[in-house]
C-alpha cells in the first residue's frame, strides 16, 4: 500500500506542477456555474438546494472526466516512463490503484471548491444539507466510475486522443443505459430481465436517485463494484501488455 | 551464491517474429558483462525480460535464485535498471524523481537523503538537482538516470546503453564509475560501442538476431580477429619491394597487404597463418635485409572487425 500511495503522490504532484490541474478546476468550476445558474435557474427556482448544480454534473463529467483519465497510462506509454515504473518494485494492482487514487483525489478536490455554491444556499435560505451531502458523495462516486472506465481505456493506447473519445463514448453508453431511448431499443426483443438488467447499468438511474436525497447501499454498491470491475480489467490490460 | 544473474532458454516471440531465441548464460559477482549486437539484435528486449518488464515466451531468468516470472518484485527489488533512451518524468526536477524511487523502493528518512545524495554525488548531478528533467541537456538526463538505476545500491545494475548521448568526458566518468562498482555487483550494459567493452567489461555476449553469437572476455573475442597477431609496418618507400620480400619469405607470415602509401613511407600488414606470433621472426628478418624500420607493432586484433563479420555471418 505503500507504493501506492508513493504513486499517488506522485501523479497528484504533476496534475499540480503542469497547467493541468489549474485548467481543469478553472474549467470545471466555470462550466458548473454556467449550468447550475443559467441553465438550471438555481436562484430563480426559488429553492435553497443545489439540484440544478448536481443535476448537470453527470453531464460535465462525461468530457471533463476522459480528459483526466486519458493520460493515465497513454502518456506513460508514450513517454516510455511505463518501463522505469513497472521495473521498479510496484505489484500491478499498486500502480493501477495509485494513478487511479491520485486521479480520483483530485477530482474530488474540483468537486470540493464547488463549496462556495454551497455555502450560499445556506445562507440565503435552509437546504436540506443532508441531501446535499449525499450528492456530493454520490457525484464523487460517480466521478470514480468515469475515471475507472477511462483509465482502463487509457491503459489500451499510447494515443490520448483515442483513450479520450473512446473513454468518454464507453462512458455514455453506461449513462444512456438507463434511458427510454436505450431502453426501447432493447423492449422490443429482449425479456424484461435483460431490459432490466440493462437499466441497472446506467449510471443516471443510480446516481439520480443518489442526489434525490434516497441513500440506498445498493447505489454505492453499483458504483463501487463499477471502480472495482474496471480497475481489474486495468491490471488485465497492463499485465497483458507485458506478453506483447 | 556467487552466480548472482542466470538466464535459462530465455526466447520472446512478437507475433511470428523471434527476438531472442533461446538464450541462456549466467553472471557472477564481480562481472561486467558487456551485451553488444547490433540494433534490433534483441539487447533490449532480452533485458526487458530480465527486468519483468516484458513476459518472457519462454524460458526465464533468476536473480538472486529469484524466478522474475514467478516472483517478480524480489527480482526488481535486487536490480537497479536504466531503459534505453533513460525515459524520465520530464516534469519532475531530479532531486523529486529520486525522493519518488526512494519512497516506491522503500527507503525512507535518513536512509534516503542518503541514498539520494550519494547517487547524485557519484554521478554528478549535484546543481541541476532541482530543475525540471525536461530542461535537462540529454547527457544530464541519461545521467539522472543512471542515478535512479544505483539509488538503492542493487546488486545487479542493467544499463541499457548508459553513455549514449553523452561527450566524451561524461563517457569517462561514466565507465570510471562502472568500474568503481564492478567488484561487488553484477553489472550488465548493452553498446553497441566497441572501445566501452575494452574499457569497462570483464567479459562480452554477442547477439544477433535473437542469438548468443559470441561469449568471452574482450581478449577472446580480439583473438578470433584475423589482425590478431598481425605485425603492422611502416618504413621507407624505397625499401617496401625489398621488405615486402623479406617479411613473406618468414615461415609463419600468411600474406602481407601493403596499405596506402604515404608520401616517403610505405605501410605493411603481415598477416600471420593461423594467429601465431610472428612479430619476432619478422623483425629479425627485416634486421638481416638491412632494412630500417620506422614503426613496428604487434596487432591484439581489433572488435570492430570481430563484431562485423560474427553479427553478419560473413
Amino acid at each position: 500500500m505503500g507504493t501506492s500511495w508513493a504513486i499517488s503522490k506522485r501523479e497528484l504532484r504533476a496534475y499540480f506542477t503542469t497547467p493541468l490541474a489549474y485548467v481543469f478546476i478553472v474549467i470545471f468550476l466555470a462550466l458548473n456555474g454556467v449550468t447550475a445558474f443559467y441553465f438550471g435557474g438555481l436562484f430563480d427556482r426559488g429553492q435553497a438546494d443545489m439540484q440544478p448544480l448536481f443535476g448537470f454534473l453527470p453531464w460535465l463529467y462525461l468530457f471533463l472526466i476522459p480528459a483526466v483519465a486519458m493520460r493515465l497510462w497513454a502518456e506513460e506509454r508514450k513517454a516510455g516512463t511505463l518501463e522505469l515504473l513497472m521495473t521498479l518494485p510496484v505489484s500491478t494492482f499498486n500502480a493501477v490503484f495509485g494513478k487511479f487514487l491520485a486521479a480520483w483525489i483530485f477530482s474530488g478536490i474540483a468537486l470540493a471548491l464547488t463549496f462556495p455554491v454551497w455555502v450560499t444556499v445556506n445562507y440565503l435560505g435552509d437546504p436540506d444539507n443532508g441531501v446535499i451531502i449525499a450528492s456530493y458523495l454520490g457525484g464523487f462516486l460517480m466521478a470514480g466510475s468515469y475515471l475507472a472506465i477511462g483509465g482502463f481505456v487509457s491503459s489500451m493506447t499510447r494515443n490520448q486522443v483515442i483513450a479520450f473519445v473512446i473513454g468518454a463514448a464507453v462512458i455514455f453508453l453506461f449513462m444512456m443505459s438507463g434511458l427510454e431511448l436505450v431502453q426501447s431499443a432493447f423492449r422490443g426483443w429482449a425479456p424484461e430481465l435483460v431490459v432490466d438488467l440493462v437499466r441497472s447499468f446506467s449510471f443516471l438511474v443510480h446516481y439520480d436517485a443518489v442526489i434525490r436525497g434516497v441513500i440506498d447501499i445498493r447505489d454505492m454498491i453499483f458504483f463501487v463494484s463499477i471502480i472495482g470491475v474496471f480497475l481489474f480489467a486495468t491490471m488485465v490490460v497492463v499485465d497483458l501488455k507485458k506478453g506483447a | 551464491m556467487d552466480r548472482m544473474l542466470q538466464i535459462e532458454g530465455l526466447t520472446k516471440q512478437f507475433g511470428s517474429f523471434t527476438a531472442v531465441d533461446n538464450i541462456s548464460f549466467s553472471v557472477n559477482r564481480g562481472e561486467v558483462l558487456g551485451f553488444l549486437g547490433p540494433n534490433g539484435a534483441g539487447k533490449t528486449t532480452a533485458m526487458r525480460m530480465v527486468t519483468g518488464f516484458l513476459t518472457p515466451t519462454s524460458g526465464t531468468a533468476y536473480v538472486g535464485g529469484h524466478d522474475v516470472t514467478t516472483a517478480p518484485l524480489e527480482v526488481k527489488r535486487r536490480i537497479g535498471y536504466l531503459p534505453e533512451g533513460a525515459p524520465l518524468y520530464e516534469d519532475m526536477t531530479p532531486s523529486e524523481l529520486l525522493a519518488f524511487i526512494s519512497d516506491v523502493r522503500g527507503l525512507s528518512g535518513a536512509v534516503k537523503r542518503e541514498a539520494i545524495s550519494t547517487a547524485a554525488s557519484r554521478i554528478n548531478i549535484e546543481h541541476v538537482m532541482h530543475q525540471a528533467i525536461g530542461t535537462l541537456s540529454k547527457g544530464y538526463k541519461r545521467r539522472v538516470g543512471i542515478a535512479q538505476a544505483i539509488l538503492h545500491d542493487p546488486e545487479i545494475l542493467i544499463l541499457d546503453e548508459p553513455t549514449d548521448g553523452l561527450d566524451p568526458n561524461q563517457k569517462h566518468e561514466v565507465r570510471k564509475l562502472i568500474n568503481e562498482m564492478a567488484k561487488d555487483k553484477v553489472i550488465v550494459i548493452s553498446t553497441h560501442l566497441l572501445d566501452e567493452v575494452d574499457t569497462v567489461c570483464s567479459r562480452a555476449i554477442v547477439i544477433a538476431r535473437g542469438k548468443i553469437v559470441a561469449d568471452g572476455t574482450p581478449a577472446d573475442l580480439e583473438s578470433r580477429s584475423e589482425l590478431h597477431n598481425a605485425v603492422t609496418l611502416r618504413l621507407a618507400a624505397a625499401q617496401s619491394e625489398k621488405a615486402k620480400g623479406a617479411i613473406e619469405a618468414v615461415a609463419g607470415v600468411d600474406r602481407v597487404v601493403e596499405a596506402a602509401s604515404e608520401g616517403d613511407f610505405a605501410n605493411f600488414t603481415a598477416y600471420p597463418k593461423n594467429g601465431q606470433v610472428v612479430v619476432d621472426q619478422v623483425s629479425a628478418a627485416l634486421k638481416t635485409a638491412e632494412i630500417d624500420v620506422l614503426e613496428i607493432q604487434a596487432e591484439r586484433g581489433r572488435l570492430d572487425e570481430v563484431f562485423r563479420r560474427i553479427t553478419t555471418g560473413a
